[in-house]
């Protein structure tokens, strides 16, 4: 398989913006990953789905400072060819 | 008349003003003496004012240097790309931490010959620790125990190197080819060692392994592709497939023993059955890294041999 950079660029925005758009109360109470079902336990071992639920908080609260950081990246990501003359479909 | 007077005087000990005339003559017809020699060229150029023929194009260019205005803006200029430079090495240290670096590239001969007999024959070697010299791990110089980077950076362009040589004898070569194999296995090495990182993230392990330790772990896979497409090429598929196949069991092994110190628990590394789940988690995470090891060196090696 050829992957080049710019393939592993677009998979981290994409995945990022995929994380970003996970909506809590819809989505992430429904399977039992909300906000206030993670904070649980404290000791010295956290467990692999409390760690997960910290890893997507921390990534929506970076994201959230951003005003519309999703929109962005999908406009980056789609009109790249339109500024630069080089495109990726 | 004043200026050339001034400026002759000043060099009367180097050369008289007629030889000088002719050594500039030959400095204009060498480009690089043009910007390097310019007390030579200046004064020369300066003294014709109404140079004749074609070389005046030349001596136009030479009076714009030898003016004392543009010397002043040169020191000017080169005072601020020291400027310039200084800033950049300042901020590249945040990023990439160029001291720890020197640390992974203090290696010698000795120690990569023995480190590449332990990528191939791992089964042998007893003691598997780092040696700690007052808290720090000694260089791996002194320890051949210790990751280095030296090995997997030299190993991935061998690498690229081999799979033109390979893609060059099915007569499917191109230079842009070199260029796709390059990155195809640097993305693929960023991801393992993201892939690394995050898992040992989310397992909550304590450990002093940190991203450069990994990343050299990973890097040395590539000694044992190498060591594969090159026996392919030589010997044909069967070879490749042997060979192939012994370096995969060799560097599950390496691996193994490596992580086994760094990741899991004292007790749990001295061979005793530790029950208790995060030891249970960290055993198979050390499994799982060392069996994607395999994995990857087929991956990225099988397209070479048809």
């Amino acid at each position: 398989m050829a992957f080049t950079l710019y393939t592993l660029i677009q998979t981290a925005i994409l995945c990022t913006n995929a994380v970003a758009v996970l909506h809590e109360e819809r989505f992430l109470s429904k399977i039992g990953w909300g906000v206030e079902q993670g904070v649980g336990g404290f000791g010295d071992d956290p467990g692999v789905k409390a760690q997960i639920l910290n890893l997507i908080r921390s990534v929506r609260t970076v994201m959230r400072v951003k005003v519309n950081s999703q929109v962005r990246m999908i406009v980056t990501f789609l009109l790249q060819g339109v500024f630069t003359g080089w495109h990726i479909f | 008349m004043d200026y050339t007077a001034s400026q002759s005087g000043f060099r009367q000990r180097k050369l008289q003003p007629s030889t000088r005339l002719r050594n500039s003559s030959a400095d204009v017809s060498d480009g690089s003496q043009l910007f390097e020699d310019m007390s030579g060229s200046g004064p020369g150029a300066y003294s014709r004012n109404q140079p004749a023929g074609p070389q005046a194009a030349w001596y136009a260019g030479q009076s714009f240097l030898s003016d004392p205005m543009s010397s002043l803006a040169m020191t000017y200029g080169s005072s601020l790309a020291s400027q310039g430079k200084d800033m950049v090495d300042k901020n590249l240290d945040r990023f990439i931490p160029i001291s720890k670096l020197k640390y992974y590239f203090a290696v010698d001969t000795v120690y990569v010959g023995k480190k590449l007999g332990l990528l191939v024959f791992p089964y042998m070697h007893k003691n598997w620790e780092v040696s700690y010299q007052q808290d720090t791990p000694v260089a791996p110089r002194f320890d051949v125990n210790a990751p280095d980077l030296y090995i997997p950076a030299m190993g991935f362009i061998t690498y690229v190197l081999v799979a033109g040589l390979a893609l060059g004898t099915q007569n499917r070569f191109s230079p842009e080819l070199l260029g796709v194999q390059a990155s195809s296995a640097l993305v693929w090495l960023i991801m393992e060692v993201l892939l690394v990182l995050l898992s040992l993230y989310l397992i909550t392990v304590n450990t002093d392994l940190t991203t450069i330790d990994l990343l050299a772990f990973s890097g040395y896979k590539y000694v044992g592709m190498i060591v594969g497409v090159v026996a392919g090429l030589l010997f044909g598929r069967l070879a490749y497939f042997l060979s192939l196949l012994w370096c995969c069991a060799a560097i599950f092994v390496f691996m193994i023993r490596t992580l086994r110190l760094k990741l899991l628990s004292e007790a749990a590394a001295e061979g005793k059955l530790v029950r208790g789940a995060r030891n249970q988690l960290r055993m198979y995470l050390t499994m799982s890294i060392a069996a994607a090891q395999p994995v990857f060196m087929y991956w990225l090696t099988y397209h070479l041999i048809r």
